[in-house]
């Protein structure tokens, strides 16, 4: 098959077969990372904007290495120094931009729809950076790209997400993705952080973590989200370690060769603990690694021209 | 489909081709030192193994073989849906060797530049080599390959089929007329 989106917006609008191209491709723009010239001329003379209105060190700097690394121009932009402080709409930003002609947007925002209004009012391609609670789709395809890695296979396998559910776009994005490519996901965590009707999206929902993780493959520990809603969801922090934190203790209910993700940035000692972070079962830093490769491939993708018909 | 099929090379032929193009590397590198072999994929690739191994009946050594995926070096990424990107799997270093490429049809030479540059970006060889299996003319590029299995004349409208087998063994060529 062959796959060329306009737009990454959300793992909804994906088929299982789409996701599985996309990894492929990025198991081929890996080898890229490891050689001592880390660069190929894929996307010469593209220019891809880094449009980031929140926060983020490890997204766009993954982003911005992947586009340098394809040769394409990389240019940053970032709230706090931009117009957007000045009262500037997102839509005259956004226009302003695209007088400038860059080939791909990529947007990370705190309202949740925030990149498919502007995917339907630009005419360059726009990739899902991160909107609000909705969805953050290459985080999503950079844990399943790395539990493939460390599995082989997603389908069968049982993967637990524990944390802030509500709040968290990384969770619909992977709650999508796994059952998509046929994996068993739980959710668990405290009741304040599950928003009701996750049943519908084909999951399983706990509230005792240490029955969450019994006998699974794969753990994704959420961040605490001190900055934003996690204080007022839970007693104490102290209290949430005990209850909800990953630990050597609990971590033996899950099955002996057990994966432990996180999308970082971790909270050491809340929910998890420095001896899992560091410990054998983590592959939090292969997730940062393959995120480069997985965003290499998500701009190629939708850089492509019109298909040429066959013959 | 009213394809018109002709069959150019039998199985016997192509085997007899990849013999002599075996010994004819050895012949002009006087040996195997230094060299490697690398193929284009996807029917480069396979053509490799099979110099590889008749390399290895006469020499009985070795050589070091890899395969490269010549995607992203493409000229014409701009203008068409992007295709899939295979993998490059090269496991050894390139710095110094003779290396051979290999494709099955050498047709416009822009796949061979794409590839130079894709191997040029993995480390600086002491020079590359051109094999191929049939040479259709229509060059676009100053490209000449160093060893070839057969010279076929055709028009732009034709195609060349390199048929494999279940285990990628090269076993027939056909010219197809449009």
């Amino acid at each position: 098959m062959n796959f060329n989106p306009k737009h990454i917006l959300g793992i909804k609008d994906l088929s299982a077969a789409e996701i599985h191209f996309i990894l492929d491709s990025a198991a081929s723009f890996k080898e890229i990372n490891s050689r001592q010239i880390k660069k190929v001329p894929t996307l010469r003379g593209k220019t891809i904007v880094n449009l980031f209105f929140e926060a983020s060190t490890r997204t766009r700097t993954s982003f911005e290495i992947a586009g340098k690394r394809l040769s394409a121009d990389t240019i940053n932009i970032s709230a706090s120094s931009s117009s957007v402080v000045k009262g500037e709409t997102l839509e005259d930003t956004a226009k302003n931009i695209e007088a400038m002609h860059p080939d791909i947007i990529v947007m990370r925002h705190s309202a949740s729809g925030a990149c498919d209004y502007l995917a339907q009012r630009l005419k360059c391609s726009v990739i899902n950076a991160g909107d609000g609670t909705h969805e953050h789709p290459s985080q999503a395809l950079l844990d399943v790209f790395t539990i493939r890695q460390h599995k082989e296979k997603i389908e069968g396998l049982t993967v637990t997400i524990a944390g802030d559910v509500t709040h968290s776009r990384v969770v619909r994005s992977n709650i999508y993705c796994l059952t998509k490519l046929g994996a068993k996901v739980r959710v668990a965590g405290p009741r304040t952080m599950l928003p009701p009707g996750l049943e519908k999206l084909g999951c399983e929902v706990y509230t005792d973590l240490r029955e969450a993780i019994r006998d699974v493959d794969c753990i994704m520990m959420l961040r605490i989200q001190r900055e934003r809603q996690g204080k007022t969801l839970i007693p104490s922090l102290r209290e949430y370690a005990r209850f909800y934190g990953l630990n050597p203790e609990n971590i033996k209910l899950a099955k002996p060769d057990v994966i432990v993700l996180h999308p970082g940035p971790m909270n050491r000692g809340v929910e998890i603990s420095s001896q899992v972070a560091d410990g054998p079962h983590n592959v939090i830093l292969d997730q940062v690694e393959n995120g480069v490769a997985v965003r290499m491939a998500l701009l190629y993708l939708v850089s492509g021209g019109e298909p040429l018909q066959q013959n | 489909m009213s394809t018109e099929s002709v069959e150019i090379l039998d199985l016997d032929g192509v085997n007899r081709a990849l013999t002599r193009i075996a010994h004819e590397i050895i012949e002009k590198n006087k040996g195997v030192e230094n060299l490697v072999l690398i193929g284009i994929r996807t029917g480069g690739a396979y053509l490799g193994e099979q110099i590889q191994r008749r390399i290895n009946d006469i020499e009985s050594v070795t050589v070091p073989f890899g395969s490269i995926d010549i995607t992203m070096y493409r000229d014409d990424l701009a203008s068409r849906g992007h295709l899939a990107v295979g993998q490059t799997d090269i496991r050894f270093n390139l710095d110094g060797k003779r290396v051979v490429l290999v494709d099955d049809v050498l047709f416009t030479g822009r796949t061979i530049r794409a590839a130079m540059d894709a191997v040029m970006d993995l480390g600086r060889p002491q020079s590359i080599q051109l094999a191929i299996l049939i040479d259709r003319g229509h060059r676009e590029l100053p490209i000449r390959p160093d060893y070839v299995g057969r010279n076929l004349p055709t028009s732009r409208n034709e195609q060349i089929k390199v048929d494999f087998d279940e285990q990628n063994i090269p076993r027939a060529i056909y010219l197809l007329k449009g």
